[in-house]
């Protein structure tokens, strides 16, 4: 990994059904979104980022790492990417408390890896008083707030978000949005970030990609 | 059932009980495993002859118990590929003898096992998985804390489905492994043979009741088993 290489460097052909998605482009460090409406194969570009779904050829690297190229053979598995991917229906784990969740990716990772404490993190995002509690009983800004908490902290080199103001009411949007703004700020990690919002992504981006309808 | 009620059993009764409980247990043990693979490959895997396996897994559900054992009794004699071959290697067999019973009660409980565990495997949310995959946890680390867990009251389901299979059976177990006092016969069996004889009606009864407390203690079980890991899961749940 070299300080110097692009924080994303991404050029990929997606296969969904009958459409082949193509992108490529690179990007530098902050916050780079991509841009575009439903359906434009925006989160199928992130799992194609996170090893979730195979790219039909292309290559991915994040700041220098190789995590796909067809050509050389390499695909890393998900497990191995080190990404902190903040999905858009969330996927915490029904079955564990906040706390539990938390500690899932925390555990998982390599003390170095852990630029974050977790201290730190919980009152970054507000959530300790959430520890004891289920998934279930969380209200949406509180379970997205977690779901970005257990990604923070499961030691990530990289963030994927995906619409993380989606599944939060508009009353808490501006909450949401103020952190992701520090994390941002306050955390060196390159961050992938899809919206169809034209207004979030010109308040949070350093850059806009834009994805066109396919 | 008054003498029953004291909660004394005669010799052969407790022989009867506790090789039922032994051939079930054991028939249970082993097709959980088998089961559980079965059940995976269906709910998971995509391959060709996928059809043919799901028809065969539940012929057994839909095939007469006598043919059953009769099919078991072709593969695993001695005389046979399979039973020969199982007799030279491991030095097991299966005819007339309680490990017979016990196969044939695994074989008449894999298809309800097979289906409960499968349907509940179906049911574990897989996006949960790949987002156990992004937080580092390798394919093995995701199976035991996300999917098993997650599937783990359907497992418990396809055992008790299983148990009280088993402890039932009776067509299979006495085309195979015949009828055995002390070998092969288990509960059923033995109220069969108790039937046979004229004047035994105590006899009867007293097998039936055992039969019935043992069926009710299961259930009782596997109630209680559900509902207290459903409150673990609960437990923060206001």
């Amino acid at each position: 990994m070299s300080s110097d290489a692009p924080a994303f460097e991404i050029a990929v052909t997606l296969k969904r059904g009958r459409l082949r998605l193509a992108y490529d482009f690179t990007a530098g460090p902050g916050l780079t979104a991509l841009f575009g409406p439903s359906g434009a194969g925006k989160t199928s570009l992130l799992d194609a980022v996170a090893g979730l779904a195979r790219p039909a050829q292309g290559r991915i690297a994040v700041s220098g790492t190789v995590l796909y190229d067809r050509a050389a053979r390499i695909d890393l598995k998900p497990e191995r990417r080190r990404c902190g991917y903040v999905f858009q229906d969330l996927r915490l784990f029904p079955h564990h408390t906040v706390r539990d969740n938390l500690r899932y990716g925390w555990k998982l990772a390599e003390a170095q890896q852990r630029s974050l404490g977790w201290d730190h993190t919980l009152d970054l995002l507000g959530i300790a008083p959430l520890l004891d509690r289920m998934p279930a009983t969380l209200s949406g800004g509180e379970a997205q707030r977690v779901a970005i908490g257990r990604a923070l902290l499961s030691g990530p080199a990289f963030l994927l978000m995906d619409e993380p103001l989606a599944s939060v009411d508009a009353a808490r949007r501006g909450e949401i949005l103020g952190l992701i703004e520090r994390i941002r700020s306050d955390l060196k990690l390159p961050i992938l970030y899809v919206s169809h919002d034209r207004a979030e992504v010109e308040r949070l981006a350093d850059r806009i990609i834009p994805i066109p309808a396919p | 059932m008054n003498s029953l009620a004291t909660g004394w059993l005669s010799p052969a009764e407790w022989e009867v009980l506790i090789l039922s409980l032994k051939v079930s247990g054991v028939a249970i043990v082993a097709a959980l495993p088998a089961s559980f693979a079965l059940a995976w490959m269906l709910a998971r895997w995509r391959f060709p002859g996928k059809v043919l396996v799901d028809a065969l897994v539940h012929l057994p559900l839909v095939l007469p118990p006598v043919v059953t054992g009769w099919l078991l009794l072709i593969a695993f004699s001695p005389n046979a590929p399979l039973g020969g071959f199982l007799e030279r290697t491991f030095g097991v067999t299966f005819l007339f003898r309680w490990t017979g019973a016990a196969l044939a009660a695994a074989v008449m409980a894999l298809p309800l096992m097979v289906r409960a565990m499968r349907l509940s495997l179906e049911a574990v949310d897989r996006r949960l998985e790949s987002a156990a995959r992004t937080l580092g946890a390798g394919p093995w680390r995701t199976f035991a804390t996300v999917t098993l867990p997650l599937s783990a009251n359907g497992i418990l389901a396809a055992l008790v489905l299983g148990l009280a299979r088993s402890v039932g059976e009776f067509g299979a177990t006495i085309t195979f492994a015949s009828n055995i006092p002390g070998e092969t016969q288990t509960l059923p069996l033995a109220i069969y043979s108790a039937l046979q004889m004229p004047g035994s009606d105590i006899q009867v009864a007293r097998l039936a009741g055992l039969s019935v407390l043992l069926s009710v203690g299961a259930l009782v079980l596997s109630e209680w088993l559900a509902r207290r890991s459903g409150q673990e899961k609960g437990r923060h749940v206001v």
